[in-house]
């Protein structure tokens, strides 16, 4: 499967496109590599050739003078014993698992916005997205304001409920969890719309017929909308998960440096952020990316084999 | 008629769930207004107060002495368009040529140029800012866009689109004469025009919304975008709360009005892709 639900009608395009042609001219073949020429430039300048440099870095320790030292896999050894490094991880896995709840939350939406005939559909997505849509550091700090231990509005409203004052933020025991939060309310909008254009691909037809087999709510949910929307459900839990591995800003700005939690909310790219430019740790810093990025493509693969067990194809 | 009741009982119970969690969603925005509009012994009352005692516009103004702010906004207004523009030239001719030509070597190429859509870039950073920096770019507008500039995604989405044009349009304007570069800028562009609009907008947030190439390219606070900005003035005005939710304010502003004009370009690329970047 590809990673794109392609259309239907780009499909059948591609088919026809790739069709085995008469030979071509050569001035038409001259053409259409000036047409990719300046993509495919800046590709190798900027992605292709970095991916062969972060390599070989990952092999090699960076002098105080400048110049790379070939120490062979030094690094990687350094990585795999360094306690920080598998805290980062277990973090990011944390953070990963989490965000994961933006899913579920998504589809209930999108579900109930599907109800036929009701009204302000399009008000709704539309304030829900906002927080995607919303300059990740405003969100950051906005969220350290409600979580603020001593003038926060969060502990006020908790209060209400007799729940005691916290510092949610820089206290190790909830930084993870408040972080995360966050995370799920500001890409709960984003997954909205994947899963709402899921399942406006549903014929209607279906819902008729379980409804004059007096199927209710629940249950035609369940037994419709579940099980066809399963292809968009993995296409967005591959997504998330890649995201979510990769997460760095947020925490970056909601814990700042001073944070006594700080070490606690690392992730695996706020690490190797860290090692790369502030501790000079290059050729480490790379191995760690070489790794994420195995891990990541370790992960997505699994998913791959996995979706046979509880992915429809209609 | 009782049936009809039922109905409308179960539609009220959705609206007030689906309020409920809007209200959620969009709080946390009026409460930054509101605490951007107080001042700040306001704003460490306890219990906190709802609405402000006295509009306090000042924070408003504050920022923009605390930090060189109007010099933020236009970097990041410059990195957004030079990546959005960029993504539009590169992206689309070579769509157009993935998707209509043929040439040797075509699929593997596509294939290779999609790989870079694989590896996540933090990866990538560290041999990207060293190639920045040989180029003499380091604290320049051009840092901040450059490696955006060229996308795979972007590739890819409007590859899509072109497969879906008819050939009928391609072919007469080729009998017409027109030159292989005239057929893509004049016949076949202007109908992919949507997937352009889309690729733009996702584009734009992408760039304006961007942190951690910033925050390794550009460390003078004069050449930051305002996205890498906000956090410095997180570390300088730690209990200043008005203005570092002014400043929130005034940063998300821009993003927020485009995706409330191109709300439906928005909608259209992400439920195609479901990929930023």
């Amino acid at each position: 499967m590809s990673l794109f639900p392609a259309t239907a009608a780009a499909k059948a395009a591609d088919r026809r496109a790739t069709k085995p042609a008469p030979r071509p001219a050569p001035r038409g073949q001259r053409a259409a590599y000036g047409f990719i020429a300046p993509l495919g430039i800046g590709f190798a300048v900027f992605y292709f050739w970095p991916m062969i440099q972060t390599f070989y870095f990952s092999f090699t320790e960076f002098g105080p003078f400048g110049g790379h030292t070939w120490t062979g896999t030094d690094n990687y050894a350094r990585v795999l014993r360094d306690v920080t490094v598998w805290q980062a991880l277990g973090n990011t896995l944390i953070y990963c698992g989490i965000g994961l709840v933006a899913l579920p939350l998504a589809i209930v939406v999108a579900a109930l916005l599907n109800r036929r005939g009701l009204r302000g559909v399009a008000v709704y997505r539309a304030l829900y997205f906002v927080p995607f849509v919303t300059l990740p550091v405003a969100v950051g700090l906005v969220w350290n304001w409600l979580y603020n231990g001593d003038f926060g509005l969060l502990n006020e409203i908790l209060g209400w409920f007799g729940v005691d004052r916290h510092y949610w933020v820089s206290d190790p025991s909830t930084a993870v969890l408040a972080i995360g939060a966050v995370m799920v309310w500001s890409t709960t909008g984003y997954y909205l719309i994947i899963f709402m254009a899921g399942i406006k691909a549903i014929p209607r037809d279906y819902y008729e017929a379980a409804e004059l087999d007096g199927a209710g709510p629940l249950r035609r949910f369940f037994t419709i909308t579940l099980p066809l929307l399963s292809p968009t459900l993995f296409f967005a839990s591959v997504i998330c998960m890649i995201q979510s591995l990769q997460t760095f800003d947020l925490i970056y700005i909601m814990m700042g440096e001073k944070n006594p939690a700080v070490g606690d909310t690392q992730s695996v790219v706020g690490l190797f952020y860290k090692w790369a430019f502030i501790e000079n740790a290059q050729g480490a810093a790379a191995a760690l990316a070489f790794l994420l990025m195995l891990l990541i493509a370790g992960l997505t693969y699994l998913q791959f084999r996995l979706q046979r067990k509880w992915v429809h194809y209609g | 008629m009782a049936d009809r009741r039922r109905v409308n009982t179960g539609s009220l119970a959705t609206h007030l769930v689906l309020s409920l969690g809007a209200l959620v969603m969009v709080f946390p925005f009026l409460w930054q207004a509101l605490t951007a509009l107080k001042s700040l012994a306001e704003v460490s009352k306890v219990p906190p107060t709802f609405l402000p005692d006295d509009w306090n516009w000042s924070s408003f103004d504050e920022v923009f002495t605390a930090l060189p702010f109007r010099e933020m906004l236009t970097n990041s207004a410059l990195a957004t368009a030079g990546r959005t523009a960029g993504q539009l030239v590169f992206c689309s001719l070579a769509a157009y040529a993935f998707a209509r030509m043929r040439f040797r070597g075509r699929d593997l190429l596509f294939g290779l140029f999609l790989s870079v859509l694989m590896v996540p870039s933090s990866l990538l950073v560290l041999p990207q800012y060293d190639i920045i920096q040989q180029f003499g770019l380091l604290n320049s507008t051009p840092a901040l866009f450059l490696p955006g500039m060229f996308s795979a995604f972007g590739t890819f989405l409007l590859r899509q689109a072109f497969l879906a044009l008819p050939k009928e349009l391609e072919e007469a304007a080729r009998i017409d004469g027109a030159g292989s570069f005239r057929v893509f800028w004049s016949v076949m562009l202007p109908l992919i025009r949507p997937a352009l609009a889309a690729l733009a907008v996702i584009t734009a947030m992408t760039a304006w919304n961007d942190l951690l190439w910033p925050l390794i390219v550009n460390t003078d606070p004069k050449t930051m975008p305002i996205s890498a900005g906000l956090t410095s003035l997180e570390g300088q005005y730690e209990t200043n709360y008005p203005v570092m939710m002014a400043g929130s304010l005034i940063a998300s502003l821009p993003m927020l009005l485009v995706y409330v004009f191109l709300q439906r370009h928005f909608v259209q690329s992400v439920a195609f892709s479901g990929s930023k970047g």
